[in-house]
Formats: structure tokens, C-alpha cells, sequence
């Protein structure tokens, strides 16, 4: 999980003798604190100066959970050249495209326009962070595809980046997070459905982001963990409500990611959404089909941070109830607690399984050849 | 279909109270007087609406009132067909609801005085959890102390969804006069609607929140663990009350994972989460949230690596299963006899 002190990674063995992987889930940072004030009109590099970025929780800098390291991020993944870890695309590349064969690299970015409680303000800075993406990454690294990241709060303005996008191939799914002032099926986020499917894009739910509601259902917690712990059961009740409120019904055509929420629990809930359903499905008639069907059919999930059972082959049994077919690999980068490609799936699995897993599926969701 | 045993421990049944006029003899003057005079009439809470399917078996339906006000209807639907030897009585009524620590004890009271009056008097294979005003700490344990000299009440009940957090440092004084009692604190699905039913918000229908359910469960069972409730009361059993069972390994696998990364923010936590769980916690069993097969339930009970998790229930008079199939398909004998018998009676010290 933490690799702060393993020695040796960078020495790993030439990339020729490596299998090709798809990263899906990768986030670049900004080097300095106005990186994006090219990319910002006059009036919101000031606002920024003077104002800062409300969000919908009460810390101007930094969480409201002190992460477990600085950035949340491996301490042996600072660029030689300064800035934050993941803010250099040379240090991204020697340290993690490079040594592990990576083909295909879906960046991420966290700490953007998103969770904030101005919308005019959340538009400019995800319209920047666009641009930003394709500027420093994207066009300089081939392997490297960008996510529409769009405000969150305010569904048309979202709806209209994504149309501005839409057809531009460094982009391949549009980014949302799963914590919003509602949960994720809400009618006010159907306009950023709707654009999605019309784009083709499948709509990664990434978590964290803050939408004002306390990260569990009694109230806010004490620590860091329960945080952490806690953005699977965010995600599982997101997950529940854009089944409930009828969206993947309302717009068949769309595909979604869970991003970095793990995937054991994906089972469970679907059983237990089918069992529920079968009792109270005349409260929701739009529900037409058992609600694991839809998840089937329209839900991909990234694989980090991997759960990790005492036997590592208990894996095996959540990941074929889901389907082989349905994950994508996901290291984190530069996050503490990256998955290391290599470590992450035990003994016994078969070749088209491992590719699919590493990189079959990624490519044939993203359209990426 | 699994064969129950004679002599099984039902742990969740519920014991409606019809309305808040039965209530008036267990009040003092003051309360009965602001019942009447504020035109208070009933405490119903939106977990569960009384005509909701999930909410009464369409076959234990009375004609008038409420599912589960009847002791002749829980005597005729599971304690006697199903040859009950001891059924746990978890009251739903809503006093959680309340806002008012006053108010609240005045009803916790009173519920708990009716209990042992219309039901434990009535039944003797009936026994009864301890509503607590949970608005006042101080209050609650005054509330535990007052029942616990009757031995009849086996265990604390307390809501998955409340103000905060269970494992809140706050709420220790609550655990400290449960574990001295031998009662086991039973935290069962529903909210005080103090918070959003989900940890993103209000979601639009009853089903959502039922579906909810579960991650409340998975993050109160966090916070007990990282708090340190079990190095604290290492005695205390706590009972997942209709949580559902078939979430309870992946959940505990990724805890495992981010305990092992980031333990040193909670140094007091000097056992693995998984060993605490196999230690100090028990889930209930309905409602089964797995698929009918066999395969798939035999996969789910290896994951657990424990047979002693589980504890039998039927959720009466909750729609969970048909007819008298409440163990769900291929579970072995052995299993049968722990979950109907040998757990609860390892679970509740004072079920004799």
C-alpha cells in the first residue's frame, strides 16, 4: 500500500519484458498555486486573491481530515524539479508510466472547480483545469487521456462543458465525485447525464468532494479513516440512487465508472437493491428492470484501492459475481495508498482474465485502441 | 430449504404500540397532560410506514391497527409455528425522533414500562431491549440502570442513524453500564432522521432509504472500532439488528486494508478489526440480502471465516421471507444449530 521507503522501484525490470496496463486512475497536480490563471479570465485570478474558494466544508486550506501524509500523496513521489507529487509529467513518466508499461493513462484531477459553492466560479476553474489538461499532459504524452471535469452543482453549465468537449479525443469520460449537495440520481445532475450519453463519454464517479452532508448517516466522525472507510458507503448510496431514480433506465446508452471506492461491496448491494425492489417496486414504477441488471450492464469500476482479504483468493468469488469483465486496473498514482500493478492480483487467474483486467477492458470502454 | 429447530432464539421481533394513548398510563401527570393538551397523537417514523410491503408480511396483516400490536398474532405467526424458544422484543416506536431530551426520557420510560407490562408480563418466552433517550447520556444511563434490575430486558437497543457517530467518545458512559449489566447494546436499521438518512443526502424515496440501511451500519461499525469502544469495554457485545449479513466481509476487508495503512492516527486500536468483529460483534438474519442459492450462501459464510456471527431472526412481523422459510437455502445443520441456538445464547448473558 504505502511505498514511502521501498527501495528499488525505479530499477524495476525493462519495460519491453512488462505486460502493457491501463492506469485508470491518475491524478496530476499543479506544480504552483496559479498555474491556472492562464487558463482563468482577469476577473477570477482576482477573485481567487482576494476570496479564495469556498467549498462546502469550512477549511480555506487543506481538509477538514488531516490525510495520513502530505497531499495524501507517497512521499518518494516528489519531482526532483520541486512542486507537489504527481505535478511533473517527466517524474510521472520515469517514475510511473515507463517502468510499468503503462499504455493508457486516465488523469483524474482532484481540488478543482468541483464541491464549491460558487457555481460561476466552479465553471471557470473546471473550464481552466480542461484546458490545463490537455496543455501539460495530454498533448505531450499520447498515452495520457483526460476527464471532462465539470461543475458539479450546476447540471446545464456542466452539461454545456461537456458539449464544448465532446469529439475532442484527449478527452474520454466526463468526472464527477461522489460526495454533491444531493445524491448522485437527483434530477438537477440529469442535464451531465444526458450531454455524457450524446458524447459517447462514459461518467467516471470518482470519491471524495464535499457537498455539505456529514460522511455517514449519524453525523460527522472523528478521524481520517472513518473518512476513507467511509467514500465506499458514499459511493454505494450515490450508486443506489442514480439506480432508484431511474437514470440508467431514463438514459440506457450511459456507461459509469466507480472510481476509487473499492468494488467488494458492489455485490452486496445489488443483491440487496434486487431483494428491496422485489418488496417496494410500486413506490418506483420508473424502475422497470431489477436494479442489478442495470448495474450489470451500465457500471464499471476501478480496481484501487483493491480490498484485501486474510485469503487473497476470497477476491476471486466478488470478482466473477461482478464480472471479469467490468474492472479496471488502477494504481492511484501519486496517492499513499497506490496499488502496485504487479502485487495486486493473486495466483491462479487466466491469461484473457489478467489482460482484460490490466487492460482489455480499459481500451474497450474508453475507445482506445 | 435449511430445516429450523425446536427451541430457536428469535433476537428481532417487533411489538407495535398502537398509538401514543397507550402510552398515557406510563406517564407522569406533567407528560400525559402535554400529550393531550399539545395534540400529540402518534410517533410513527418514516423507516418504516405502517402500509409499506417490507413493513408487515401481506399474510400478518391485521385488519385494523398496526402490524405487530397484537401478542395473539406474534403467539399464532412465528413464537408457536415456529417452536420459539425466546423471542428478543426490539420496539420501533419513534421516540428517537424526539428532540427533546426531557421528552424523550418521558417516553423511553414509558415504552419500556409497557413492554414489560403488555408483553414480557403476557409471554414468558418473551424478552425485552432497553429504549434509551439517547438526547442525554446521562439520562439513558439512568434509563439502563432503572430496567436492568429486571432480568427480563437482555440488552440496550439504540438506531444505526442518530445524531452522531456510536463510537463518539460521548456515548461511552451508555457502553460502560451496558457491559456491567451483561447487556449487549442492539443497534438497529432506522434514523432519528437528525441527519440525511445517507452520507449524501436526502434521497427521494422509503426505498432508498431502506436500501440505506447497510452503509449506516458499515460506518457506525467503523467508528465503534477506531474509537476504541472494545479496548475500552472488551466485555461489550454489540448485535447488528435487520442490517443484512451479505456485505459484512468486503466492508471488513477494506477496513483491514486502510487500519493496517494509517493505524498510527488510532494507536489505541491494538487488534485487527476483523478479530474485534469476530470478538465482540453479531449480526442478525433477516433480512438475508444474498441471492437464493446455495453456492453463492456457502461462498458468503466461508468469507465470514466464523460461524458464530450470526444470530437467528424472523424481523416479525417485517416482510422478509414466505411461509416458515427463515433460514435461507444451504445452511448446513451444524450452522442451523448455532445461529438458532449457540450464538444467541453465547451473545445474551442473561437469556436463561
Amino acid at each position: 500500500m504505502n511505498v514511502q521507503f521501498r527501495e528499488g522501484l525505479e530499477a524495476a525490470s525493462p519495460l519491453t519484458t512488462k505486460t502493457a496496463i491501463a492506469d485508470c486512475d491518475i491524478h496530476p497536480a499543479r506544480a504552483t498555486r496559479t498555474e491556472l490563471y492562464p487558463y482563468l479570465a482577469k476577473r477570477w485570478q482576482h477573485h481567487l486573491e482576494i476570496y479564495g474558494v469556498h467549498a462546502y466544508q469550512g477549511m480555506m486550506e487543506g481538509p477538514p481530515y488531516p490525510k495520513a501524509q502530505p497531499n495524501a500523496s507517497r512521499r518518494d513521489a516528489y519531482p526532483p524539479e520541486g512542486g507537489p507529487q504527481g505535478s511533473s509529467l517527466s517524474f510521472m513518466q520515469k517514475q510511473l508510466l515507463d517502468p510499468n508499461n503503462v499504455q493508457l493513462g486516465i488523469l483524474n484531477p482532484l481540488n478543482t472547480g468541483q464541491g464549491i459553492r460558487n457555481h460561476e466560479l466552479s465553471a471557470a476553474l473546471c473550464s481552466a483545469i480542461n484546458d490545463w489538461q490537455i496543455d501539460k499532459w495530454t498533448s505531450k504524452d499520447h498515452r495520457l487521456k483526460a476527464s471532462i471535469v465539470v461543475g458539479n452543482e450546476d447540471g446545464l453549465s456542466a452539461a454545456a462543458e461537456i458539449r464544448e468537449r465532446a469529439g475532442d479525443k484527449n478527452f474520454v469520460q466526463v468526472l464527477l465525485l461522489s460526495r454533491n449537495v444531493e445524491p448522485l440520481g437527483q434530477r438537477r445532475y440529469w442535464p451531465i447525464y444526458q450531454a455524457a450519453e450524446e458524447a459517447g463519454l462514459p461518467v467516471g464517479v470518482h470519491a471524495f468532494g464535499f457537498g455539505g452532508n456529514p460522511i455517514t448517516p449519524s453525523g460527522w466522525p472523528s478521524y481520517y479513516i472513518e473518512e476513507m472507510v467511509g467514500h465506499s458507503q458514499c459511493q454505494q448510496s450515490a450508486l443506489a440512487s442514480l439506480v432508484l431514480e431511474g437514470v440508467f433506465e431514463r438514459f440506457p446508452k450511459l456507461k459509469m465508472v466507480m472510481i476509487e471506492a473499492g468494488f467488494g461491496w458492489a455485490p452486496s448491494l445489488a443483491w440487496r437493491l434486487d431483494k428491496v425492489w422485489q418488496r417496494l417496486r410500486s413506490e418506483v414504477p420508473h424502475v422497470k428492470r431489477p436494479p442489478s441488471e442495470y448495474i450489470r450492464e451500465q457500471v464499471w469500476w476501478t480496481t484501487q484501492p483493491m480490498e484485501d482479504p486474510e485469503r487473497r483468493e476470497d477476491l476471486f468469488d466478488v470478482i466473477k459475481w461482478i464480472g471479469w469483465d467490468r474492472l479496471l486496473f488502477a494504481t492511484d498514482y501519486p496517492h499513499w495508498d497506490y496499488d502496485e500493478p504487479s502485487r495486486v492480483l493473486p495466483a491462479g487467474v487466466s491469461e484473457a482474465n489478467r489482460e482484460a483486467f490490466y487492460l482489455g477492458n480499459a481500451k474497450k470502454l474508453y475507445g482506445v485502441s | 430449504m435449511a430445516s429450523l429447530i425446536a427451541g430457536g432464539v428469535d433476537c428481532d421481533v417487533h411489538p407495535a404500540v398502537p398509538d401514543l394513548t397507550s402510552l398515557l398510563p406510563y406517564l407522569n401527570d406533567y407528560w400525559r397532560d402535554q400529550v393531550t393538551t399539545r395534540g400529540m397523537v402518534d410517533l410513527v417514523s418514516q423507516s418504516y410506514p405502517k402500509n409499506s410491503p417490507i413493513v408487515a408480511r401481506p399474510d400478518w396483516r391485521p385488519e385494523t391497527g398496526k402490524p405487530g400490536e397484537s401478542l395473539a398474532d406474534m403467539q399464532r405467526h412465528v413464537l408457536d409455528p415456529l417452536q420459539i424458544e425466546l423471542a428478543i422484543c426490539n420496539p420501533l416506536y419513534g421516540v428517537q425522533m424526539v428532540f427533546s431530551e426531557d421528552m424523550q426520557a418521558a417516553f423511553c420510560r414509558a415504552l419500556n414500562q409497557w413492554l414489560a407490562k403488555e408483553w414480557l408480563d403476557r409471554d414468558e418466552r418473551l424478552r425485552g431491549s432497553i429504549v434509551i433517550p439517547t438526547q442525554s447520556v446521562e439520562k439513558s444511563v439512568a434509563e439502563i440502570e432503572r430496567c436492568a434490575a429486571d432480568k427480563r430486558f437482555v440488552q440496550v437497543l439504540m438506531l444505526v442513524m442518530g445524531d452522531t457517530p456510536l463510537g463518539k467518545r460521548a456515548l461511552w458512559p451508555i457502553y460502560e453500564a451496558a457491559e456491567r449489566h451483561g447487556l449487549p447494546i442492539g443497534i438497529h436499521a432506522g434514523s432519528a432522521y437528525h441527519n440525511p438518512p445517507t452520507a449524501v443526502g436526502w434521497g427521494s424515496y422509503h426505498i432508498e432509504d431502506y436500501v440505506g440501511q447497510a452503509q449506516a451500519f458499515q460506518t457506525q461499525l467503523t467508528s465503534l472500532i477506531v474509537e476504541g469502544v472494545f479496548a475500552k469495554y472488551p466485555r461489550l457485545k454489540m448485535v447488528m439488528l435487520e442490517s443484512g449479513v451479505s456485505w459484512i466481509s468486503p466492508f471488513l476487508w477494506r477496513l483491514h486494508k486502510f487500519w493496517r495503512g494509517v493505524r498510527m492516527e488510532t494507536p489505541w486500536v491494538d487488534r485487527a478489526p476483523l478479530e474485534i468483529v469476530r470478538s465482540n460483534i453479531r449480526f442478525s438474519l433477516q433480512p438475508f440480502d444474498a441471492p437464493p442459492d446455495e453456492a453463492t450462501l456457502i461462498r458468503l459464510f466461508d468469507h465470514m471465516q466464523s460461524d458464530e456471527l450470526v444470530l437467528f431472526s424472523t424481523d416479525y412481523p417485517h416482510w422478509q421471507f414466505d411461509g416458515q422459510d427463515a433460514l435461507p437455502e444451504g445452511l448446513t445443520p451444524d450452522l442451523v444449530r448455532k445461529i438458532m441456538i449457540d450464538n444467541p445464547h453465547a451473545t445474551y448473558s442473561r437469556l436463561i
